[in-house]
């Protein structure tokens, strides 16, 4: 087994456009769930919006690519309204259920034959970032450094990721330490207190849901200019979870988390796959048991196990703090 | 006894239900709410008079709690109007109540557990400039009335005997710390009618007369009361003025030295509990004799097991 190469990967994975994208889906799910408590199970929806918005803007509409960025961010805005508006004034489940049926009827909305001229159908959106690459200082095809080994759009697309990522981090740090984020933890504690005492909890609410809808629109521009492309079938509802997991793994409500937990998440997927690959080649995992292609289910599986295990001896994952998962319990 | 000799400006009112006060600060009028068939509250009128202490007592499933969520507006009314402060405010929402001078606790203390004791505190601060969500990213816009802030906030805390543990988180706190934090707590919002669920339920003896002590220093800041209360001893203590709900209607009221004395009361309310326990020693003494009754009528179950 070629344990450089496996390390190789993971880093260059931890640090890829997957990990960019994530962190950043993860940090506008971290604004919903770690800090204002609301139950978002179809953040996927938001990547999608952002995603689509860009790649609609540019191919169906025409419209000037970085205008496009823009109606990106609305597209997530305009969802995040949607939802928002109707079930935040109810019980956090609502929300709950509406964002995982949202965010699928949007995948099979766009990817439907009568939407395909807007849409592009199930092969999604195609040919719209030539613009943003017209910028690209890395012109050669493949890039290694030390252990990182990037294409060169990918390379792009990390350089301008990660600072974005960040600058987003340290936007949402300054925010959460303000009175807006002393309110939405509160209202995350206990919304009636904060009722109590004066705080319109839906409308903080709603101005969360935005917040953590734009990141999450941010994440999918991200990742249609990344890919060059805009697929529906990304958007599947086990996405979602995976940026719950990444979420989890790093600490719910930990200003990090989103990063280091995003990071880790891919880095352990390559590592799982290339150790289980080299055992295949070496035989030690007989074909009779698991073939090639079994091996990326098998993966996911690990991960589920790695998870169960972390909230079994570390609930409050990474970065989160013992003690105010102790509170939590009571 | 009431606690002051002053002339109460209750005097010559008569101890009726639904009478008027001469200054109200707070009128309910013809408020009804059914959950079903059950008339939880039907009240004529009730109006609480301005800088007093009012007692909301009843026995259990009287619609106390209700009667205070519908004038708190965290439950709707199916009829009937609020007035506060001359302003009417039924359907108003409850963080608007708050801002107009009116807040509750809860029976069942909310204290905002995963924040520290001083966070929980500036929470309640009124129109904070950093709330505002393009503002909250630049500090220089609120820091210096957040400061402002956390001196009323440390002030309050050392009043109420918490300073010292004003970084712990408030999930630290312990039942009867939590009540005193949700009374310091409402009164960052600068509060003109303070309304208390139970405040005392659950606390040690101990405790309940330092909570009875801030409650009179309420009033004397020139802040109303109402409290709903189960312990006749505490509402004879504090109050001024006594309301009794009985399934879902003012039954009587009166100041506490004479709703004591009201057949009407003593039949709804102390009645019902005649037969209660008078002290602890007694109590036991109730508890061991249903303990003898029930092992005496285990003993045949086992032999038929």
């Amino acid at each position: 087994m070629n344990w450089s190469s496996i390390f190789q990967q993971a880093i260059s994975q931890a640090f890829g456009l997957n990990a960019v994208v994530f962190a950043m889906a993860t940090i506008g799910l971290n604004v919903h769930f770690g800090y204002t408590g609301l139950l978002n199970f179809g953040h996927i929806g938001f990547v999608a919006m952002g995603g689509y918005g860009v790649g609609m803007a540019i191919t169906t509409f025409g419209l000037n690519p970085y205008l496009g960025l823009l109606v990106g961010i609305v597209y997530a805005l305009l969802f995040a309204l949607i939802l928002g508006v109707p079930t935040l004034r109810l019980r956090g489940d609502y929300l709950a259920i509406v964002t995982i049926a949202a965010s699928e009827v949007f995948r099979i909305v766009v990817r439907s034959t009568t939407l395909a001229p807007l849409t592009g159908g199930n092969t999604g959106i195609t040919a719209f970032a030539a613009p943003f690459y017209d910028l690209n200082p890395f012109t050669e095809r493949l890039y290694s450094f030390g252990p990182f080994f990037y294409t060169g759009p990918n390379l792009f697309m990390i350089t301008v990721g990660w600072p974005l990522v960040i600058l987003v981090t340290v936007a949402i740090w300054q925010l959460m330490r303000s009175p807006w984020g002393r309110v939405v933890k509160a209202i995350r504690e206990d919304e009636d207190a904060a009722r109590a005492l004066g705080k319109n909890a839906y409308w903080y609410k709603l101005q969360s849901l935005m917040l953590g809808g734009a990141i999450g629109g941010l994440a999918g521009i991200l990742l249609a200019i990344g890919n060059s492309t805009v697929q529906p079938d990304y958007f599947v509802p086990v996405q979602t979870f995976f940026l719950w997991a990444a979420l989890i793994l790093g600490g719910v409500g930990r200003i990090w988390s989103p990063i280091v937990g995003s990071m880790l998440f891919w880095a352990l997927l390559t590592i799982t796959d290339g150790v289980m690959r080299g055992l295949q080649s070496t035989g030690a995992i007989p074909s009779w048991l698991m073939d090639g292609p079994q091996v990326g289910q098998v993966r996911f599986m690990l991960v589920g196990l790695g998870l169960a295990l972390l909230m079994v001896y570390r609930p409050q994952g990474i970065f989160g703090s013992r003690q105010e998962m102790m509170l939590d319990a009571r | 006894m009431p606690v002051d000799a002053a002339p109460s400006p209750l005097a010559g009112v008569p101890y009726e239900p639904g009478v008027d006060k001469p200054d109200p600060i707070l009128i309910v009028e013809g408020m009804r709410k059914a959950f079903g068939g059950l008339m939880a509250v039907d009240v004529h009128k009730v109006s609480i008079q301005r800088g007093l202490i009012t007692a909301l007592i009843g026995p259990n499933g009287a619609g106390k709690t209700t009667f205070f969520n519908l004038l708190t507006g965290f439950d709707q009314p199916d009829s009937g109007t609020v007035v506060f402060d001359g302003k009417a405010v039924s359907g108003v929402s409850p963080y608007r109540l708050a801002n107009m001078g009116m807040v509750r606790t809860f029976q069942l203390t909310k204290s905002l557990t995963r924040l520290s004791v001083m966070e929980n505190m500036k929470l309640g601060a009124k129109q904070q400039v950093g709330e505002a969500f393009l503002r909250a990213f630049l500090p220089l816009f609120w820091r210096g009335q957040e400061r402002e802030i956390e001196a009323r906030a440390e002030d309050l805390l050392s009043r109420f005997r918490l300073s010292h543990m004003r970084d712990e988180y408030a999930g630290t706190l312990s039942g009867g710390q939590r009540k005193l934090l949700e009374m310091a707590r409402a009164l960052m919002v600068e509060p003109d009618l303070v309304m208390l669920d139970e405040p005392m339920a659950g606390v040690n003896p101990a405790l309940t007369q330092s909570l009875l002590e801030h409650v009179k220093s309420l009033r004397s800041q020139g802040i109303t009361i109402v409290f709903v209360e189960h312990d006749m001893d505490v509402v004879r203590d504090i109050s001024d003025w006594v309301v009794v709900m009985s399934e879902g209607r003012v039954i009587a009221e009166g100041p506490p030295e004479v709703i004591g004395q009201d057949p009407d009361v003593i039949d709804a309310y102390l009645g019902a509990h005649h037969d209660a326990p008078l002290t602890v020693a007694q109590e036991e003494q109730q508890l061991a004799q249903i303990e003898e009754a029930q092992a005496e009528l285990d003993e045949p179950g086992t032999d038929a097991l």
